[in-house]
């Protein structure tokens, strides 16, 4: 702890080893670089890092975007863990969600991406793009309505209608309204969604890696090609691997748009409700920017210290 | 050694010997295991891709027969057709909506890569005060990338008064910050020696970047043109635009898509005509995504 804002002390004041010039100096004499930085980083302080803690702000005030922000401390916080069975339920939800997609379509990214390396370049384009089109797609995923619809024209449900002449079931299943079946229907949309730029980086993480060193593993006694992706691939791939993570926490924990989409909003007893979804009804439907705002802080802060947590677990285990 | 193969003095044995060492640690069961693994995936991927291709084909009285078919017997194009005609009676030129969404996306992208790309290069080539603090806030602003600062940013932007313009969707665009990233850890790879030797020539920093380091990072930007491109296409700007004449496309082809389950021919047809564009910009790119990515990595 000591050690760390010992460091970020010295981001800011670093050591006068090399120059003797004062703090004011140093930054002068990098004008250009700052000059060059400035139209990206006001604009970026403008649409994230305000927003960011704009979020924090408002999320201690009642705000409806008419009247002036009032401040109302803890209230919201309180509400949202003591009175709102419906954000707790949210909460469930995400974790679901996050818990499930987010580690196994990391394992699908690496996995699909160590797969197909090994083919031919025309096949692998091909594959790459059919893999990468429902993140390429905005709005792609919507044919999961036809094929989780609720009635027997669905290909789910007529399969599992028709399977072996008798079928498994009797009625229709419906995915997208009933509560006992909507979240399994949502998080296999999920899978499907979450080969995105993470994909990417792990299929060129795969193509940079030094292949002589699997000529010099083969005669150190690697055997197949297991222990050559657990011995000598995953540790080449280090940055790839945090970055893929970095992608794969970003998209598992804001799942949202695909449950307002598919499932509607509110879906079932709010059986698919997320934090997203929740930060959407009262920040969109009920201009409550106060409470939605809080909302939205907690999801960031989970997402900040999960993010912690898992580059710690990755840079510690040394892939 | 794939050159080998041509060469007229090695006998058919040797070439076996050679193939074979390409081969290491790759054993017939385990390829055979991997076969079926890609198989099971790349179907459960790829299914709904081609699903919603062929769905788009189908002519009305296929979409509704049971069972369902995953095929499709009198393919045709009237779907497509059929959007034409109900673009003709939105409220809004549809014309209107295809520029909005064009222009947004040319002007998002251009200025993403410009003013993210002038950023990148300090960050990777220059020594100064500060710049730790700040490509870590970039790295950190990659996590919200998926909607977490959509609403805050809402507020932050009717503030601003840009609600209902073209800068509500062109200047967040602008902003992103997977642009940014990828360009600085794709330029830090960067012969230094360039650099100085410019300098050395009496260049300025701007002049060394518009016309050393950009000609360089080509790969980079044509990543960064799919990345941007790819998220202002399928941007509905539904939060931020609520006058009908500044919609994007995507949202002409929502209100297309909602009337409901007799247009679910019409409403495939149109998800395909969106994907389009993308997919002709990422098959272009691709093998400079592949380069620009292999540098993506987070250093601890």
């Amino acid at each position: 702890m000591k050690e760390q804002l010992y460091s970020i002390w010295r981001i800011f004041f670093p050591k006068r080893v090399k120059s003797t010039l004062t703090l004011w100096q140093q930054i002068k004499r990098s004008k250009s670089s700052y000059l060059l930085l400035a139209p990206y980083f006001i604009l970026f302080t403008i649409f994230t890092i305000i927003p960011v803690f704009a979020a924090i702000g408002l999320s201690f005030t009642y705000f409806n975007m008419l009247n002036v922000p009032e401040f109302i401390g803890l209230s919201n916080y309180k509400a949202l863990f003591l009175n709102d069975e419906i954000f707790l339920l949210a909460i469930k939800n995400t974790i679901v969600f996050a818990v499930i997609t987010g580690p196994i379509g990391y394992f699908l990214c690496f996995i699909l991406a160590w797969f197909i390396n090994d083919l031919p370049k025309p096949v692998r384009t091909f594959m790459t793009l059919v893999f990468y089109a429902p993140s390429l797609s905005g709005n792609m995923y919507m044919i999961w309505q036809y094929i989780f619809s609720d009635d027997q024209y669905g290909l789910v449900n007529s399969f599992l209608m028709t399977f072996a002449n008798i079928g498994i079931i009797d009625d229709p299943i419906k995915w997208f309204t009933d509560e006992k079946y909507v979240m399994t229907a949502l998080i296999i949309v999920q899978f499907w969604l979450s080969l995105g730029a993470g994909f990417l980086a792990f299929m060129a993480g795969f193509k940079v890696v030094d292949k002589t060193l699997y000529e010099a593993g083969a005669i150190d006694g690697v055997k197949n090609r297991f222990q050559e992706l657990i011995y000598l691939t995953l540790p080449q791939m280090k940055q790839q691997l945090l970055f893929g993570a970095v992608m794969q926490i970003s998209s598992s924990f804001a799942v949202g748009q695909i449950s307002i989409s598919l499932a509607g909003f509110p879906s079932t007893n709010y059986a698919a409700h997320t934090i997203m979804t929740h930060i959407y009804d009262y920040g969109n439907v009920r201009y409550d920017m106060g409470y939605a705002c809080a909302v939205a802080t907690i999801l960031l802060l989970v997402m900040l210290l999960v993010n912690k947590v898992i580059q710690s677990v990755l840079v510690e285990k040394n892939y | 050694m794939k050159s080998t193969v041509k060469n007229p003095k090695l006998s058919l044995v040797d070439w076996w010997k050679y193939r074979k060492k390409k081969d290491l640690n790759r054993s017939k069961g385990g390829n055979f295991l991997v076969f079926l693994m890609l198989l099971l995936l790349g179907s459960f991927m790829a299914l709904p891709v081609v699903y919603s291709i062929v769905q788009a084909f189908k002519p009305m009285e296929e979409i509704f027969i049971f069972p369902p078919r995953f095929t499709v017997q009198n393919p045709t194009v009237k779907n497509f057709k059929l959007i034409g005609q109900l673009a003709g009676s939105l409220w809004v030129p549809f014309s209107r909506y295809l520029f909005n969404s064009v222009f947004v996306s040319f002007a998002g992208t251009l200025g993403n890569v410009l003013i993210s790309s002038m950023a990148a290069y300090p960050l990777a080539k220059h020594d100064f005060v500060g710049k730790k603090v700040l490509f870590k806030l970039v790295t950190l602003s990659l996590l919200f990338t998926g909607g977490v600062i959509e609403l805050p940013r809402y507020i932050v932007m009717t503030k601003l008064h840009i609600i209902n313009t073209y800068w509500a969707l062109i200047l967040p665009t602008i902003a992103s910050s997977m642009g940014l990233f990828l360009m600085k850890q794709f330029m830090e790879q960067l012969n230094n020696s360039l650099l100085e030797a410019a300098r050395i020539d009496g260049m300025n920093e701007f002049q060394i970047f518009i016309r050393i380091v950009m000609p360089l990072v080509k790969p980079a930007w044509l990543t960064q043109i799919i990345f941007a491109f790819q998220g202002v296409w399928s941007m509905t700007g539904g939060n931020y635009i609520y006058r009908e004449d500044l919609k994007l496309f995507p949202t002409a082809l929502s209100q297309i898509q909602s009337g409901g389950i007799a247009r679910a021919g019409v409403a495939a047809a149109a998800s395909l005509v969106m994907l389009i564009p993308p997919v002709i910009m990422f098959l272009i790119t691709q093998s400079s995504i592949m380069e620009t990515m292999a540098h993506a990595g987070i250093k601890e």
